[in-house]
């Protein structure tokens, strides 16, 4: 399978990418690592005139540490993620989630603004991210703008960037030694998510202080599940209560329905999912 | 057409290319490099694996413009001087195949697991092959052949 004729440029600036994207061509599409973009060309399910590569912009690459967060670039790629100390000690959920991100040829060339901005309800990025409370710079012909993680996700496939924008960077408040799970269930070997779930928690003598859990694929756009939070808030971290907090994961969820599952199996995976990976965060022994 | 310089198993070459042409069909139409593979051509089964920049890729998940100033190596490209790779002894040696389709992206992918983990386990293994189909083999005798390579494996 071969993708449809489109003209190509690698601008070596943001600024030359925010000019290519004020062109004139019918219908424009940013490549970052394009494990997403390229299949879905080969299949000519989309048909861009204009392919702008982002590969030749080095500032959009890289992990920075500051005082309260970490600013990743767009185009870390997801093994880069799986794989940083820093994520690992700030943000253990980003690393857990990028570790279950397809195979390792994958992950080796997908990048993290690519699967963001891709925002496939089924993609496992996503969730961790909005679990986080990241911050997302985007850059446009005005400028950059900041957008909250809880506005950046619209709908299935579609974010707050708009067509003449690109997402620049990620921005990440540390959760330094949070717990951190992301529990994916597939039926198959590098295939999507059915339903996932990315949990962190900030545990100080054995209570909770903060819990903060988010679904992958229980909605057109990942979800917060606000009431699991606030079940675990304040509690003593035991067996009993992630068992009684995760009764509470499917709350205000709008899962899909497809071959893999009905509503109710959606549910009750998300009920599940939530106490395994709460539970492996925890360390706790929940058989 | 833009123009790409690209190093392929060691040897340099300028071509111009159709920004919409994959690597893999660059690899096997241009520089008839066939020993690289399609398999599914929907990013799943990994035979089309090459090392670009020392990592593992699908090359049919990949621009042959996305490649311009990259190494690529092929499977055409990992024995030397007349010698099998040691990963291609082992697959050898282990009967690591039957059809010998996905051979050449197994071989790469294993080279790569390696690279990244000198001394897996078996469970590691299995998991480090996880974008490699083969529809022969079972994967069993693919997992001992890899082992068989790993650092610390008795010989």
């Amino acid at each position: 399978m071969i993708p449809a004729a489109f003209d190509y440029v690698a601008p070596k600036s943001v600024d030359g990418v925010v000019k290519a994207l004020s062109s004139d061509a019918d219908e424009i599409k940013i490549l970052a690592g394009g494990q997403s973009l390229i299949p879905v060309l080969r299949l000519r399910l989309a048909a861009p005139t204009l392919l702008v590569d982002l590969r030749r912009i080095p500032e959009l690459t890289g992990i920075t540490e500051h005082a309260n967060a970490l600013t990743i670039g767009a185009m870390t790629t997801t093994a880069e993620i799986a794989r940083s100390p820093l994520i690992r000690q700030h943000a253990a959920v980003l690393a857990s989630a990028a570790h279950a991100v397809a195979d390792p040829q994958v992950r080796h060339r997908g990048t993290l603004g690519g699967a963001l901005v891709h925002a496939d309800p089924a993609g496992d990025l996503p969730a961790p991210v909005l679990a986080l409370d990241a911050e997302f710079i985007v850059a446009g012909p005005q400028g950059e703008r900041v957008v909250r993680a809880a506005d950046f996700f619209q709908d299935m496939f579609t974010t707050a960037v708009s067509e003449d924008e690109l997402l620049t960077t990620i921005r990440v408040p540390k959760h330094t030694g949070w717990a951190a799970q992301y529990e994916k269930f597939n039926r198959v070997a590098q295939q999507w998510a059915i339903v996932a779930v990315a949990a962190t928690v900030q545990v100080a003598n054995g209570v909770v202080a903060e819990a903060k859990v988010a679904l992958t694929n229980m909605g057109l756009t990942p979800l917060r599940a606000t009431e699991v939070e606030r079940a675990l808030a304040g509690q003593a971290a035991t067996v009993g209560l992630v068992r009684q907090a995760a009764e509470r994961a499917d709350a205000s969820t709008h899962p899909p329905v497809d071959g893999n599952g009905d509503v109710a199996y959606r549910r009750s995976l998300a009920r599940v999912l939530t106490r395994r990976a709460l539970a492996k965060a925890l360390g706790l022994d929940d058989n | 057409m833009p123009e790409i310089e690209v190093t392929v198993d060691a040897v340099r070459y300028h071509d111009n290319v159709e920004p919409r042409t994959l690597l893999v069909h660059y690899l096997r139409d241009a520089l008839g490099k066939t020993g690289t593979v399609i398999g599914c051509d929907t990013s799943n089964c990994g035979a089309c694996t090459v090392l670009l920049d020392g990592l593992s890729a699908k090359s049919c998940t990949v621009l042959a413009v996305q490649a311009d100033g990259a190494e690529v190596m092929t499977i055409e490209g990992v024995a030397r001087k007349g010698e099998l790779h040691p990963m291609q002894r082992a697959f050898h040696e282990n009967h690591a195949l039957q059809c010998g389709f996905c051979t050449p992206g197994m071989i790469l992918q294993a080279i790569d697991l390696l690279r990244d983990n000198p001394s897996p386990t078996e469970g590691e293994v299995r998991e480090g092959l996880e974008g490699n189909l083969c529809r022969c083999t079972g994967y069993h005798n693919v997992v001992k052949a890899v082992l068989s390579v790993a650092e610390g494996a008795s010989a």
